[in-house]
């Protein structure tokens, strides 16, 4: 059975917000609530983004339902299941739905990305079962049980606590927790989350959630064995080698932002993040970004730049500065959050010859080596050209050999034929 | 108060509660999502849609994100070769 292609007709907003995590639920919310004509388009089923994904048997969390009250109160029009992958000319975007296909004119937009888990090639990670630390918890979240079943999470980052604590809610049983980073910093980690109110009582659930599982800091995997799926990983620990058996890993090095559509629509990209200003406006002009792709910050900062960008964006520009200084606030947890978590140099070295980088085209270690440059590989090897376009390689080549991923080109995501063929149309008239 | 619904993967029929991905009911079904261009078996990575390692042929569409669908009664789910 062949889906037939429906054009849905073209929809206009005063305000366009791409991402319908945190970050751009706020800012959909506030520019609705300022009285502009709102739309929020998201690729997932359902807002809330990772951190807010619903699950069928709990619903979504108090702070979330909070918002998803206020946006339906003020009207915003919806599109989930959607993702845009082309601007045919200023103030247009293309997005494609399972079967349609969407023409959406902003005046202003508002860009809420949000970001993904950074992977790092080791061998065996490709074997099926060794998941993302958020991945597996997505899966969990939309069904995939849990229960008993034994589960290393490994990697780096804030996030690796929370989805153990998730985990074992849910029956599973954690026998480590493998955190790259040094006591020290951890020790740091949890100093600086005592200055933030809101952190503590996480902080302190987490504690009580994770009570019985180590936590071992300079730890990683260094290789996940099995037939057909994971059955076994052996982490480094400490400088010793330990093989743990379990059915899945958890693993991802804290998050990297997804910085690809603002650099399509021309928004300068600095150190991999969005450059912003007060206002979050990016370095185009009615464009604005907030969330994870101006730093990785968590919630707190997400809403409060969300919020931010949807006032500035519906023309309450006083407004948003009252929000200034508790975005501060959350921006200087941010800072520590980066240097806490930094990748330790040792992690360069898990690769073997052998092991698989790009897992698209099957690209392996060493036939990268070879280059000087991510664009060199593309070309040579094939390495992120397939269909998730580099979102997997780009950031684990940037570690491992300091390459630059650059020329981001339309479409950002793959897109249909039919789709393409309206995104010339639009290029031609726009040119007339 | 979940509704159960009943979708085939690879010739299998497969029984979820409704709000289940498909990448949920290839993993249920104990099936790879897809075979790698040198022939291995690959499942979900990120869960969330960006690095389409869950594609599989879903009611005969090829390279769908089988963890960004929800399971509809009587689909037809393929791992992708």
């Amino acid at each position: 059975m062949k889906a037939e292609m429906r054009r849905d007709g073209q929809q206009r907003f005063d305000v366009l917000v791409i991402g319908g995590g945190p970050a751009g639920m706020a800012a959909a919310v506030r520019a609705a609530e300022c009285g502009a004509h709102v739309g929020i388009v998201d690729d997932n089923a359902t807002l809330g983004g990772q951190i807010w994904r619903s699950e069928s048997e709990h619903g979504p969390t108090e702070d979330a339902a909070k918002w998803y009250q206020r946006l339906l109160t003020a009207k915003v029009t919806k599109r989930c299941g959607v993702r845009v992958f082309h601007q045919p000319a200023a103030g247009v975007l293309l997005a494609e739905g399972s079967d349609d296909l969407y023409e959406l004119r902003y005046g202003n937009l508002i860009l809420a990305t949000g970001a993904r888990e950074r992977f790092l090639p080791f061998p065996g990670w490709t074997l099926p079962n060794v998941m993302g630390a958020g991945g597996l918890q997505a899966m969990v979240k939309s069904g995939l049980p849990i229960s008993g079943k034994r589960v290393v999470v490994a990697g780096s980052g804030p996030l690796l606590l929370a989805v153990a604590a998730y985990l074992r809610r849910h029956g599973a049983r954690v026998p480590m927790i493998c955190e790259q980073a040094s006591w020290s910093n951890l020790a740091r980690f949890g100093a600086a989350l005592l200055r933030h109110p809101a952190k503590i009582i996480q902080a302190v659930q987490l504690q009580r959630e994770l009570a019985g599982v180590p936590l071992a800091p300079k730890s990683w995997p260094v290789a996940a064995s099995g037939r057909e799926v994971l059955e076994s990983v052996t982490i480094s620990r400490r400088g010793k080698l330990e093989t743990i058996n379990c059915d899945y890993l958890a693993c991802g090095f804290h998050l990297v932002p997804n910085t690809e559509l603002p650099q399509l629509l021309g928004c300068q990209v600095s150190s991999g993040y969005v450059q912003v200003d007060e206002l979050q406006g990016t370095t185009v002009q009615g464009i604005y970004c907030a969330g994870e792709p101006t730093g990785i910050g968590g919630v707190e900062l997400a809403l409060v730049e969300g919020q931010i960008a949807g006032l500035a964006a519906a023309g309450r520009a006083q407004e948003a500065r009252k929000l200034f200084a508790e975005r501060d606030r959350a921006r200087r947890f941010a800072r520590i959050l980066d240097q806490a978590f930094r990748l330790r140099p040792e992690l360069r070295n898990l690769p073997s010859a052998e092991t698989i980088v790009c897992r698209c085209e099957d690209v392996s270690y060493s036939c990268l080596q070879r280059h000087a440059s991510w664009r060199a590989a593309k070309l040579q090897t094939r390495c992120g050209m397939g269909p998730c376009q580099g979102r997997v390689c780009a950031p684990a080549t940037q570690f491992l050999f300091r390459w630059n991923p650059d020329s981001i080109r339309p479409p950002v995501f793959p897109a249909r034929v039919e789709s393409l063929a309206l995104a010339g149309r639009r290029e031609q008239q726009a040119a007339q | 108060m979940s509704s159960q619904l009943t979708v085939t993967v690879n010739g299998t029929s497969v029984t979820v509660s409704a709000g289940t991905t498909v990448a949920v009911a290839l993993a249920l079904a104990g099936q790879a999502c897809r075979t790698s261009v040198t022939g291995e078996p690959r499942g979900p990575l990120c869960g969330m849609g960006v690095c389409f390692e869950c594609r599989a042929i879903i009611n005969g569409k090829l390279h769908s994100r089988t963890c960004q669908t929800l399971c509809e009664a009587g689909m037809e789910v393929k791992s992708e070769k």
